[in-house]
């Protein structure tokens, strides 16, 4: 059986910025990282270094890294994760930066919501893997994220002030989940509120080949039908078909934008599927429709 | 008794205020409550104009821009804002 991602579940990652994989990673794995990262220090299987994971330059290929944190390389090296990760970026995608986020306990705040390094606007995208070691209780808060928040454009901190979006998510899971997310996704740290710290590592990684057909795309001609007619209510009942999944929209999508996101949708998927002419419900057809 | 201000901001589907409420924040400048990022799922209101009805002072609401030349199809931040206030006095 592949461990590629399905077609179905990249449609998914389009439409709303995030796959998420509870208790993927075993619990050995779990134990060693997070005593090493409670323990600090050279640890069996993870060096940590001040508060951090011992790192590599940006720009180092993934398969040089963790050569010496077998925890971690066995981690990446799951067949789960490696499907994971070739499906959205490549086979050999590029380390950028990982980080330990550590939420102390009774915390009185919580981390602004935002988009992660500076304004993007390319197509193809990194992927944020954000790993939790160990449970994460409704207490701890959790990573706040904003399902299909990837595309709009805004420079970090921006949008700080936004301290709630309907249809926010708070990652509360068991030990050895992993959140992948597209870079553009609108997040934060919740607020910890329980007497336990909150840990959560969060590894990030740049493609080098263009990201086409990376999955298993043995369904994707079935899962690929558009409408028969506009506003034909058949489309909207088969949940496991692309267009479908692109006409969903999110609880906070303001009225005169569903259709905006959407067509950042279509344009995504163009992109993974190679093919300019793929349209849901003729959004984009019909305006590329120019006579001169 | 000193007056102090408690600033709402709440973010509609829509340019009409009385269009569902997505995205919410309230800065208490009497102290008294603190409210942080992602500490509340459900929206205060429904609509701005419930708001209003509950005796909230519109001060500001978003101005509708057209979008730039070849900036049709992009999206950014959440397009409309009421910015609503209370006056409250404290000892």
């Amino acid at each position: 059986m592949s461990n590629l991602l399905t077609t179905k579940q990249m449609a998914l990652f389009v439409a709303r910025g995030f796959l998420r994989f509870d208790a993927i990673v075993p619990d050995d794995i779990n134990r060693t990282v997070l005593a090493a990262i409670e323990a600090g220090g050279a640890q069996d299987g993870i060096l940590i270094e001040g508060s951090e994971v011992h790192s590599y330059p940006p720009g180092t290929s993934l398969v040089d890294c963790y050569r010496d944190q077998p925890a971690i390389r066995q981690l990446i090296d799951l067949p789960s994760v490696k499907g994971i990760i070739s499906s959205l970026v490549g086979s050999g995608p590029l380390f950028d930066h990982h980080a330990i986020h550590h939420c102390p306990p009774n915390q009185n705040t919580a981390q602004y919501t935002h988009a992660d390094s500076i304004i993007d606007t390319r197509t193809n995208f990194d992927i944020q893997l954000m790993y939790y070691p160990h449970e994460i209780t409704a207490g701890m808060g959790g990573t706040r994220y904003v399902p299909g928040s990837h595309f709009r454009r805004v420079n970090e901190m921006a949008i700080a002030r936004y301290q709630n979006i309907k249809g926010q998510q708070h990652v509360v899971c068991p030990a050895g989940t992993l959140l992948v997310m597209h870079h553009g996704i609108w997040h934060g740290g919740g607020r910890n509120q329980s007497d336990q710290p909150r840990y959560m590592f969060k590894i990030r990684l740049n493609a080098i080949e263009k990201q086409v057909k990376l999955w298993d795309t043995s369904d994707l001609d079935e899962r690929s039908i558009g409408p028969k007619a506009i506003f034909d209510p058949d489309a909207y009942s088969n949940r496991d078909r692309i267009q479908t999944i692109f006409e969903l929209p999110e609880k906070w999508f303001p009225m005169d934008e569903s259709r905006l996101e959407i067509v950042n949708r279509i344009k995504l998927w163009r992109y993974l599927v190679g093919d300019d002419s793929f349209d849901s419900h003729h959004w984009l057809t019909r305006v590329e429709n120019i006579l001169n | 008794m000193k007056k102090r201000q408690i600033v709402m901001v709440l973010y509609s589907r829509s340019s009409a205020l009385d269009s569902e409420v997505v995205g919410w924040a309230t800065y208490d400048g009497t102290g008294q409550k603190f409210h942080h990022p992602g500490g509340q799922d459900e929206p205060p209101y429904n609509t701005g104009l419930e708001a209003m009805l509950d005796g909230w002072r519109v001060i500001q609401i978003s101005q509708l821009v057209p979008p730039y030349p070849g900036t049709e199809h992009s999206t950014s931040f959440l397009p409309f804002e009421i910015v609503l206030e209370q006056i409250i006095e404290v000892e």
